[in-house]
C-alpha cells in the first residue's frame, strides 16, 4: 500500500513526528474580493433570504377582532401558530413534522443534483458570515489592507477601525436576535416594548442569546463551524454520487502547474499558472486543487476567480467549474459524457417530495372547524338504576376552531328509547339538548345515556353521538359504545 | 488507505499500525476548560454538593423546593377567585350556578380521588359494604345538602353530628327464629321480583309488616331519615343473594363512614359533595 512516489517512507515519518503538538492554533482566513456569476448569485441569495427573515414578521393578515393580525406568528402562551390564513392548534403539530420531512427530502434532492449548494449559498451560517465579511471589508478594506492592519502596531486609527467593525457586528447580531422575537410576538408591539425597556426578561434573554451566538459564530468562528461543529459536511460525501454537480478542478488540464512568464508556451505544462487566487477567495481557506474535501462548502467563488484569471491570460475558462465527477473522469480521457440529472436517486427524492407535499395539502384542505371526542367512563362501566335501567356516563370534548360562539344540538343513536341528558344543561321544550361552546376553545361536558336493559345488545352496544350546529347545519359525529351487564 | 504522508502521526506504531495526529483547534480545548470553570462557578452559586447531613446551599440561596412552594402558593391564591365564591354560597346555590358547578365538580373530583376512592371506588362504583355513589339509590338522601351533611359528619362516626341508625340483630339477639328470617328474606326478594316461593313470600309479608316496615317503610321504599335502605330496587349494600339477605337480617353489618369536617376544609367538602351529586344520581 505504500506509495513510493509520494514522500518519505513510513518509518521515517513515524520517528520524526514524535513531537508534533496535539492542538493547532487557528490560522485566520483573509478572503479576497471577487466578482463573477456565482458571487452575484450568492449576493442575490443573501438579499432574498435576509430580506425574508427580517421583513416577514411585518406582514399583516386580518383575522377579525380579538385575533392577532400578524401573518406569521407562533403564539406560545395562546398555543396557536398562524401562517397567513392557516391556524394550527397544538394537536396539529404534525404539520410541522410534515414540513420538516419536506425540507429534508428537498435538501437531499438539491444535494444529489448540485452538491453542497445549501452550504455555499443558503445556510444561515454562510449567509451571516458573508454579511459580516462584507462589513469587515467595507470598514477595514480588502485582503491586503486587512493583513497590513492586523500586522501593524497599536494606533488610534487601528483601534477605531476595529471598534467600528465590532460595533457594526454587534448591531447586526442584535437585529438578528430581535427579528427572531418578532416571530413569537406581535411585531410592532414588542418592538416598541423592547426600546422602551418594557419587554419581558424572556424577550431580552433571547435577544441576548442570539446576539451572542450570531456575533461569535459569524464574527469569530466562521469556517470553524463548518469544519468542526456542523454535522452536515461530514455526511455530505455520502449524499453525492458521480453525477452530482460539484466544484471540481480539472487536474489533467491544470497540472503540472507553475508560474509563467509572458510569452512562454503551454507545452509540457498545465494551464494552472499558480496565481493562488482560488485559495485567497475561499471563505474556508481550502485549496480546491487538492480535490474534493470536507471544508469546501461549494460556494464556487473559486470558479469565479479562476475564470476571471483565465480570461485575462487568454485561456478557456472552466479550469475550476461546477461539474460531475463522471464527466470529469471521462473528459480527462478525452471522452464526452452527458449530464445525468434524471437518475434513480433524484427521481426517487422528487417523487417522495411530491407525495409528502400532496398528503399535507390534502390534510390541510380537509380540516374541519368542528371536532367531537366522546370518552366513555371506565369506572364504573355502567350503573344500575333503581328502576332497573342501565346508565352510562361520557365526557364530551367539543373543539370549536371557529372564532365565534357556536350552539350545537347533541343526539345519540343506536339504542331504542334511550334517554340522553347533559349535566348542567336543561333540555329544550322538545327534549333537545343544546350545547354552547365559545369560539377558538374546547368545551367539556358530562353526558348521561340511560337505556332499558332489554334494549341492549349485550355487554357492549355501539352508539353514535352526533353534533349539529344549529345555524349552519355543520355536523360531526363520534362512534362510541354503551356498556351493560352480561346477559 | 489512511496513509497521508502530509498528515503527521503521533509517533507510535503497533504492529505496523500508526495513528494519525490531525491537530484539534486550540479553541476547542479552551472551550472545554471554560466549561469546567463554568461548572465550578455553578457549584458556588447553586446548591451542588452533598455533605454527610446536608448539602452546599449555594450563594444565591436558590431552592427548587422553595420555588415549588412559591408556585403552589400563587396557584392557591389564583384559585381563591373561585373558592371565595363557593365559600359564600350554600351547596344548593352552587349547584344552581352552572359556571360554579363546573368548577366545583372538577375540584371535587380531585378531592374524591384522594379521599373517597379507596372505599367508594374510583368512579363511585362502590364495593361490598361500601355504597355505590354513581347510581340514584341513596341511603341518607341524594340532594346536594343531604350529601354535604353525610360527608361532613359521617355515618356512625365518633362525631356529634354523625348520622346514626341501628338495625336490630333479629337473629343474634333471638328476636326472630331461623324460619321467620328465611320467610322475611323471601318476601324482601319478592319486592325486587326475585322470589321463587309464593307461600314463603306470603308468610314473610306478615313478618315484614310487624318488624321491618317501621324503618324500611310499608312498601319497603326506604326511609332516609333512618338511613334504612330501599328494598325494592335490587341494589344491595351487603350482597343480594338469598344467604346474604338472611345473614344481614340475622346479624346485621353496620357500616362506618368517617366524618370529614376537620380533616378537609369546608370548601373541599362542598366541592366533593357537588362532585358526588353530579355523578349522575343526584336528586
Amino acid at each position: 500500500m505504500t506509495d513510493t512516489a509520494a514522500g518519505p517512507p513510513r518509518a521515517v515519518v513515524a520517528a520524526a513526528d514524535r513531537s508534533e503538538p496535539l492542538y493547532a492554533s487557528h490560522v485566520k482566513v483573509y478572503t479576497q474580493r471577487v466578482a463573477g456569476r456565482f458571487r452575484q448569485i450568492k449576493w442575490m441569495a443573501l438579499v432574498v433570504l435576509l430580506g425574508l427573515y427580517y421583513l416577514a414578521p411585518w406582514l399583516r393578515w386580518d383575522r377579525g377582532a380579538g385575533a392577532p393580525d400578524q401573518a406569521l406568528l407562533i403564539d406560545m402562551p395562546g398555543r396557536r401558530a398562524y401562517f397567513f390564513w392557516i391556524e394550527i392548534w397544538p394537536q396539529e403539530v404534525y404539520y410541522l413534522t410534515g414540513l420538516l420531512i419536506l425540507a429534508a427530502f428537498g435538501l437531499f434532492l438539491a444535494t444529489s443534483l448540485a452538491g453542497r449548494v445549501w452550504c455555499g449559498f443558503t445556510c444561515p451560517q454562510t449567509v451571516w458570515t458573508d454579511l459580516f465579511m462584507l462589513v469587515e471589508r467595507l470598514i477595514e478594506g480588502d485582503r491586503n489592507q486587512r493583513l497590513r492592519l492586523d500586522h501593524a502596531g497599536f494606533s488610534l486609527a487601528k483601534a477605531a477601525r476595529k471598534l467600528a467593525k465590532h460595533v457594526a457586528w454587534v448591531a447586526i447580531a442584535a437585529a438578528t436576535g430581535g427579528a427572531w422575537i418578532l416571530y413569537f410576538a406581535d411585531a410592532p408591539t414588542v418592538l416598541t416594548e423592547i426600546f422602551t425597556a418594557r419587554a419581558s426578561a424572556t424577550v431580552y434573554g433571547f435577544i441576548g442569546l442570539f446576539t451572542a451566538t450570531t456575533y461569535l459564530l459569524a464574527g469569530w468562528a466562521r469556517e470553524q463551524v463548518c469544519i468542526y461543529m456542523c454535522p452536515w459536511p461530514r455526511f455530505q460525501a455520502a449524499m453525492f454520487d458521480e453525477h452530482s454537480l460539484l466544484v471540481t478542478y480539472e487536474a489533467w488540464r491544470g497540472e503540472p502547474r507553475g508560474h509563467r512568464k509572458a510569452g512562454q508556451s503551454y507545452d509540457d505544462r498545465g494551464h494552472c499558472i499558480d496565481c493562488g487566487l482560488c485559495v485567497r477567495v475561499c471563505p474556508t481557506g481550502v485549496d480546491i486543487r487538492l480535490g474534493q474535501q470536507l471544508a469546501c462548502i461549494g460556494c464556487a467563488l473559486c470558479v469565479d476567480a479562476c475564470n476571471g484569471v483565465m480570461a485575462k491570460v487568454g485561456l478557456p475558462g472552466g479550469l475550476i467549474a461546477y461539474d460531475s465527477l463522471a464527466r470529469q473522469t471521462a473528459r480527462s480521457r478525452g471522452q464526452s459524457v452527458r449530464y445525468r440529472l434524471l437518475r434513480g436517486r433524484t427521481i426517487a427524492y422528487a417523487a417522495l417530495l411530491v407525495v409528502v407535499g400532496a398528503v399535507m395539502l390534502a390534510a390541510l384542505a380537509t380540516r374541519s372547524t368542528l371536532d367531537l371526542n366522546v370518552l366513555p367512563d371506565r369506572a364504573p362501566l355502567f350503573v344500575r338504576l333503581s328502576d332497573g335501567d342501565i346508565r352510562n356516563a361520557y365526557t364530551l370534548k367539543i373543539i370549536n376552531k371557529s372564532r365565534e360562539t357556536r350552539h350545537y344540538r347533541l343526539t345519540a343513536d343506536g339504542i331504542a328509547d334511550a334517554g340522553l341528558s347533559v349535566l348542567g344543561v336543561e333540555p329544550g321544550p322538545d327534549g333537545a339538548i343544546e350545547l354552547t361552546v365559545e369560539g377558538d376553545s374546547v368545551g367539556t361536558f358530562r353526558a348521561f345515556l340511560r337505556a332499558e336493559r332489554k334494549a341492549l345488545a349485550g355487554e357492549s352496544t355501539p352508539v353514535t353521538m352526533a353534533l349539529t350546529e344549529i345555524d349552519s347545519g355543520q355536523s360531526t359525529q363520534h362512534e362510541t359504545f354503551f356498556s351493560g351487564p352480561k346477559r | 488507505m489512511a496513509e497521508q504522508n502530509k498528515t503527521p502521526t503521533t509517533g507510535h506504531e503497533w504492529d505496523g499500525v500508526t495513528e494519525l495526529n490531525t491537530p484539534l483547534p486550540k479553541w476547542w480545548a479552551y472551550v472545554f476548560w471554560a466549561t469546567i470553570l463554568w461548572a465550578i462557578g455553578y457549584w458556588v452559586v447553586y446548591p451542588a454538593w452533598p455533605s454527610l447531613s446536608g448539602y452546599t446551599k449555594g450563594v444565591i440561596g436558590y431552592s427548587s423546593h422553595a420555588d415549588y412552594e412559591d408556585k403552589a402558593a400563587a396557584a392557591a391564591q389564583a384559585r381563591r377567585v373561585w373558592t371565595d365564591r363557593i365559600d359564600a354560597l350554600t351547596v344548593d346555590a352552587v349547584v344552581a350556578d352552572s359556571e360554579l358547578l363546573q368548577y366545583a365538580a372538577a375540584g371535587g373530583r380531585s378531592v374524591f380521588a384522594e379521599n373517597c376512592a379507596p372505599c367508594h371506588g374510583a368512579g363511585g362504583q362502590g364495593a361490598a359494604g361500601y355504597p355505590i355513589l354513581a347510581d340514584d339509590d341513596w341511603l341518607w338522601g341524594g340532594t346536594a345538602a343531604d350529601i354535604y351533611q353525610t360527608v361532613q359528619y359521617g355515618v356512625r362516626s365518633e362525631h356529634d353530628g354523625a348520622r346514626l341508625s341501628e338495625m336490630p340483630k333479629f337473629g343474634a339477639d333471638g328476636l326472630l327464629d331461623e324460619a321467620a328470617i328465611a320467610d322475611a328474606a323471601e318476601y324482601v326478594l319478592s319486592l325486587s321480583n326475585r322470589s321463587e316461593d309464593a307461600a314463603a313470600t306470603g308468610r314473610g309479608q306478615t313478618i315484614f309488616a310487624e318488624n321491618c316496615a317501621v324503618c324500611h317503610g310499608d312498601a319497603g321504599q326506604g326511609i332516609k331519615e333512618f338511613g334504612a335502605p330501599r328494598l325494592t330496587d335490587d341494589i344491595w349494600l351487603h350482597g343480594g343473594e338469598r344467604n346474604d339477605i338472611v345473614a344481614q337480617i340475622t346479624n346485621p353489618r353496620q357500616g362506618v363512614m368517617p366524618a370529614w369536617s376537620g380533616r378537609l376544609g369546608d370548601t373541599g367538602i362542598k366541592m366533593v359533595s357537588i362532585y358526588v351529586h353530579s355523578l349522575g344520581g343526584g336528586q
